[in-house]
């Protein structure tokens, strides 16, 4: 009931330890050679002209994953928006402070950041990026904008945002259904449109992770002092 | 010994050390750390795994995993963060012990 | 060579998590997870997985700690109503 003891305790020491020795003897007993599904990913890939096996694992064969994986962001984000503390108050704003540099600074980094998101999307067919890396250039960029008071989050919790929140989920929900309409199983694109809707997904994504992201840090930001409740 | 062997040894150790900070950190920012340390140590015994061959590619299943698993380490830990702060905020407390033990409030 | 990298990456991932772990207070604790996260990147391009390392930096490092550094200044900020057990809730202890 007191603060932890100087001496460590050594019953979840040992737990701890077993655990790691059962690790390492499994990962040791695995072959030490071994492709994986590297080759079988590759063809597939190729077949469906994505350069990057990543983006076409996690948003064609494993899209099921990724629906569920944005639905789970999308949870915990409306529920860390149901826990926030009326009203959500950041930080007096530091414009008063030392608006010209925070200006200039916002002025530059906010649109390179909008150019990366995109850019990193677009690119996330043939080479490292896609949605989630977008998602969280936007969400920062939006954080930095607020954190140096230039844009008062007064918009968490209005309409749009919860739109823009949910259009990425919605959208892929749709499009995996539509694929069931039109013939095929769920998440099976239909061959011509495959690149279009997946990039039309991961923008969409991009936005609505950029928002989540943006609302998880804004929404829980703590109010300043004294204005405690 | 190959960088797969390697990584997926340290992701053990790294599984045992968030293992052991859960169990035995009090505050709960401490044990929210500590399942973070966990969970990388998870990722790296998957994509250490799945670089196994000395291929110029490694498996991209489990770094499609990894990444997921990455957004929604995210997404929990800032959910527990919020809990935690209301917590603090409705009664004070860091840790999940009950300020009298006569209170008996598990 | 390289092996030898690849041994002193790994053990300054596990020597990291441990030091953060057994610090008492936070502020170190969370700056010692946010290098954690920095190390990891390196790691995961060393591994072939240059979009895990993209999203580990952005994500893993960059709003997890973020969150975190939030966090230790909401319970520092507010006096507690009582004072709590453990030294990390101390004021300047923290």
């Amino acid at each position: 009931m007191s603060r932890p003891s100087r001496t460590l305790p050594a019953l979840p020491g040992i737990v701890s330890l077993a655990v790691f020795v059962v690790i390492v003897r499994a990962v040791l007993s695995i072959p030490p050679t071994g492709q994986g599904l590297a080759t079988q990913v590759s063809q597939a890939a190729d077949s469906i002209g994505f350069k990057n096996r990543v983006t076409a694992v996690l948003l064609d064969f494993r899209g099921y994953d990724t629906l569920l994986e944005v639905a789970v962001l999308m949870l915990a984000t409306v529920t860390v928006l149901s826990l926030r503390e009326e009203p959500c108050v950041l930080r007096r704003p530091i414009s008063r402070r030392a608006t010209a540099v925070l200006a200039t600074l916002n002025k530059g980094l906010v649109p390179l950041a909008v150019i990366a998101a995109v850019h990193l999307v677009w690119i996330g067919a043939s080479q490292p990026g896609g949605a989630f890396q977008a998602g969280a250039v936007l969400g920062a960029a939006s954080i930095l904008l607020a954190l140096s008071g230039f844009a008062r989050p007064r918009w968490v919790g209005r309409g749009a945002m919860r739109a823009t929140l949910a259009v990425g989920v919605l959208t892929f929900l749709a499009i995996s259904l539509l694929a069931i309409y039109a013939g095929g199983d769920l998440l099976q694109y239909p061959d011509g449109a495959r690149k279009t809707l997946i990039l039309v997904i991961e923008l969409l994504l991009t936005l609505s992770i950029g928002v989540s992201l943006a609302i998880l840090f804004l929404s829980s930001a703590s109010a300043e002092d004294g204005v405690d409740r | 010994m190959s960088p797969a062997i390697i990584y997926s040894i340290a992701g053990a150790a790294l599984f045992a050390v968030g293992a052991y900070g859960l169990l035995v950190r009090q505050h709960l920012l401490h044990k929210v750390i500590a399942s973070n340390f966990l969970g990388s140590g998870v990722f790296l015994v998957l994509i250490g795994l799945g670089r196994r061959s000395d291929g110029p590619s490694s498996d991209p299943v489990p770094q499609a995993m990894v990444l997921t698993g990455i957004v929604v380490t995210v997404a929990l830990t800032a959910l527990a963060l919020a809990l935690i702060k209301r917590y603090y905020s409705a009664t004070g407390l860091t840790t999940m012990e009950p300020p009298e033990p006569e209170e008996g409030a598990r | 060579m390289s092996a030898v990298f690849d041994l002193l990456l790994a053990g300054l991932l596990v020597w990291i998590a441990i030091v953060s772990l057994s610090e008492v207070k936070l502020f170190k604790s969370v700056v010692m997870f946010i290098v954690f996260g920095l190390f990891l990147a390196i790691v995961w391009v060393r591994l072939g997985a240059p979009d895990v390392a993209l999203a580990e930096a952005a994500l893993g490092a960059g709003v997890t700690g973020a969150l975190m550094l939030d966090a230790v200044g909401h319970i520092r900020r507010r006096r507690t109503p009582y004072p709590t057990k453990l030294p990390a809730a101390e004021p300047g202890d923290v």
